[in-house]
């Protein structure tokens, strides 16, 4: 099992493809509200891009931890898959991510969990985002 | 108005304070973009009043498919040009369309004068005019810092604000778009500075459902391919534009020393290649372009004894490696970079800024005006001097330089020296001085820019010259990016973006239209147009363009003013079988 890795943000040119094609194919979805990952720049376009997303714990997952009803299962690589049938919708996942890489769908009332399906680094066109086979 | 059969318009009166939205289902037709903004611009307008009158409009609009496949990511602001008083159209790229659709409008219409410098958030449906007293005055590049940290929407939203220039109307004024990207032409930021609007912050979280994910997802595919995997783009990421430099100046088209010549001998120091060996220290892309064409070279700056530098960062491209190097006869890179930030802070359109200058510099090498006059020994060659006169330009110092700030044409008219004022119906003239289709581009192209029908293009491209095939292949082209426009598609996609994928991804997106009925779109616009530049009393065939053009020889060699005529006046046959003709 891969994750995916934000390992060459120096590179980032921020087209926002990322967000775009992971709210296409994870929520169908044309709005970049709805990606798991996000990009962001630190003192606007002048600064460096950082990529916001899922860092695929492992062992202790915050998110996890604080999930009242299981619905954030742990994966082999690292990170969670959602349950969506067990999720209450109650945000505390989205609180405990450090470095709040959960996004909660205000339409749904779920939250919205990289998976790790590496969409994003697909269609990355300087590969800065990377889909990485780690080594457990 | 994806998915939607009708255009949801939000209106502003700054005078009021009112806030409208309107769902226009009449409007929808029209694709959105430049089709859909002439037409609100044309319901909008005051021909009979000044173009910076308080009730003249501004208007923004975006296309059908904007922020859904790759490189639909522009907006179009129309209005009456201050520079040309008729018909105003520029092009911005950055977040501004994603941000927009975002917030859900498909056009904003702002008019009135706000009561004390203002500024606008649009977040969605919650629209509020601001106090923007303590950021008046401020260089571009410090407001945008400022409201990056006192606004929400960071990594969302979309932050236009005008410099300095644009508060004293000068009428070449720009409007700066996320850092970067820039509304530069026909005085926009003039516009906005009139109506003591200082910036203009958009945001929103729509989202929107995909209708038919396996036909879009499909569609965009292909498209992203052929932008990742092909080279239909690559000269636009690799060098990016200021890879014509050296080319355009072999060929003898390149405007350089105020066209007192063709070719510039220092073409080499600021060609493409040189810029990015030396200077490139990063790209970067408008939201939704896998393509990164932004170029962004850097440089350091000695401001005291010692060792003590500061670095400056700006975006170049072809245009401004022209207007603020060859015209000017600078031939050092971080010279070019220099004046680029100089008219970056203080906001004023990079050609315009440009063309001015070489006019001042010239007029002041013949006696035409004196030091008195410019304050500043004005040389080809040297920056420094033109770095304060940019300053000066913007702040409108003096008498001179507050006639300069009215244009080039004005500052001709004024002192004398028209023959040489570079401009084209009061519109400073881009870097190709190629021939025929150019000049007669720029006098017949709705916006007199060199994007209205690509004459320096059809220049290049007639192996012998033939007046007819020109006055065809221009009007063909300005027709053809009345459809592009419409969907605010980046015209560096022009080739890729040809009918049959404009259809694909169109229908992919629930819009089953046919080829036929894009042409009569395409042709729908154009003669909403060419009425609004009617009604705004505008007559190409009045147009009088500067001796210089025909003094100095092109890459075709010299030319002659009654061709240019002969070959207008066929133009506007062709756009008079247009107006009758039924769409």
């Amino acid at each position: 099992m891969k994750v995916l890795r934000a390992i060459e943000m120096n590179r980032c040119i921020g087209c926002f493809s990322c967000m775009i094609t992971c709210a296409t194919v994870n929520q169908q979805d044309h709005s970049i509200m709805k990606s798991a990952i996000r990009i962001k720049t630190s003192g606007g376009l002048t600064g460096k891009f950082i990529a916001i997303v899922c860092q695929a714990c492992q062992d202790d997952v915050p998110c996890a931890e604080v999930c009242p009803t299981g619905a954030l299962v742990k994966r082999g690589a690292g990170g969670v898959l959602l349950d969506k049938e067990k999720c209450v919708g109650c945000e505390r996942c989205v609180t405990a991510c450090t470095i709040d890489a959960i996004y909660f769908d205000l339409d749904t009332k779920r939250p919205i969990v990289c998976k790790h399906c590496g969409v994003c680094a697909r269609f990355c066109p300087h590969g800065c985002l990377q889909l990485i086979e780690e080594g457990h | 108005m994806l998915y939607e059969k009708t255009a949801k318009v939000l209106y502003i009166d700054l005078a009021t304070s009112k806030i409208e939205i309107k769902q226009r289902t009449d409007l929808a037709e029209y694709l959105g973009g430049v089709g859909l903004a002439s037409k609100l611009l044309d319901e909008t307008m005051h021909p009979e009043l000044p173009p910076l009158a308080p009730e003249q409009p501004m208007v923004f609009a975006i296309g059908a498919i904007s922020g859904i496949y790759p490189l639909i990511t522009k907006t179009v602001a129309m209005f009456i040009s201050p520079l040309t008083g008729e018909l105003g159209e520029s092009y911005a790229g950055g977040r501004l369309a994603l941000a927009l659709s975002m917030a859900g409008y498909d056009a904003v219409v702002i008019h009135g004068k706000a009561s004390r410098p203002s500024y606008i958030a649009i977040d969605g449906g919650n629209v509020e005019i601001k106090d923007a007293r303590p950021i008046w005055g401020m260089d571009s590049d410090v407001v945008g810092q400022f409201l990056r940290d006192s606004e929400e929407g960071s990594g969302k939203r979309s932050i236009m604000r005008i410099g300095p220039a644009g508060e004293k109307m000068v009428k070449f004024a720009s409007v700066c778009v996320d850092t970067y990207r820039h509304f530069g032409r026909l005085g926009l930021g003039a516009l906005m500075g009139s109506k003591l609007v200082k910036a203009i912050i958009v945001t929103g979280d729509k989202t929107t459902k995909i209708r038919n994910f396996k036909d879009y997802f499909r569609a965009y595919q292909t498209i992203f391919k052929s932008v990742t995997e092909t080279d239909l783009m690559a000269k636009y990421h690799d060098l990016g534009t200021s890879i014509n430099v050296e080319s355009i100046s072999a060929l003898g088209a390149l405007p350089t020393k105020n066209l007192t010549n063709n070719r510039f001998d220092g073409a080499e120091q600021i060609s493409g290649e040189a810029f990015a060996e030396e200077k490139l220290v990063r790209k970067l892309a408008c939201t939704g372009c896998p393509v990164g064409c932004i170029h962004i070279g850097q440089f350091r700056r000695k401001f005291d004894d010692g060792y003590d530098y500061e670095s400056v960062s700006v975006a170049y491209d072809y245009e401004l490696i022209y207007s603020l190097g060859a015209l000017l006869g600078i031939s050092k890179t971080d010279e070019v970079l220099h004046l680029i930030e100089a008219v970056e802070k203080t906001g004023l359109d990079a050609i315009s800024a440009g063309v001015a200058l070489a006019w001042a510099t010239e007029s002041l090498m013949k006696g035409i005006v004196t030091e008195t006059e410019t304050l500043l020994p004005l040389t080809f060659g040297n920056s420094d001097n033109y770095y304060q006169a940019i300053l000066y330009l913007a702040s409108r110092k003096n008498v001179f330089y507050q006639a300069l700030g009215e244009g080039t044409r004005f500052a001709g008219a004024t002192f004398g020296g028209d023959a040489f004022a570079l401009q084209v119906a009061g519109n400073e003239i881009p870097g190709y001085h190629t021939g025929y289709a150019n000049l007669v581009g720029l006098t017949v192209g709705a916006r007199h820019s060199h994007l209205c029908n690509a004459g320096y293009a059809v220049d290049q491209s007639l192996k012998t010259f033939d007046e007819n095939k020109a006055v065809e292949a221009l009007f063909d082209e300005e027709l053809e990016r009345c459809l592009l426009n419409s969907l605010v598609i980046c015209l560096f996609a022009r080739k890729l973006y040809n009918r049959e994928t404009v259809l694909k991804a169109l229908n992919a997106a629930g819009y089953s239209l046919t080829d036929d009925e894009l042409t009569r779109i395409a042709k729908r616009i154009y003669s909403t147009k060419l009425r609004l530049k009617e009604k705004l009393g505008f007559d190409p065939r009045l147009v009088e363009l500067p001796k210089r053009f025909f003094k100095t020889p092109s890459m075709h060699g010299t030319l002659e003013s009654s061709v240019v005529e002969r070959m207008v006046n066929q133009y506007v046959e062709k756009c008079s079988v247009l107006l009758v003709g039924k769409i």
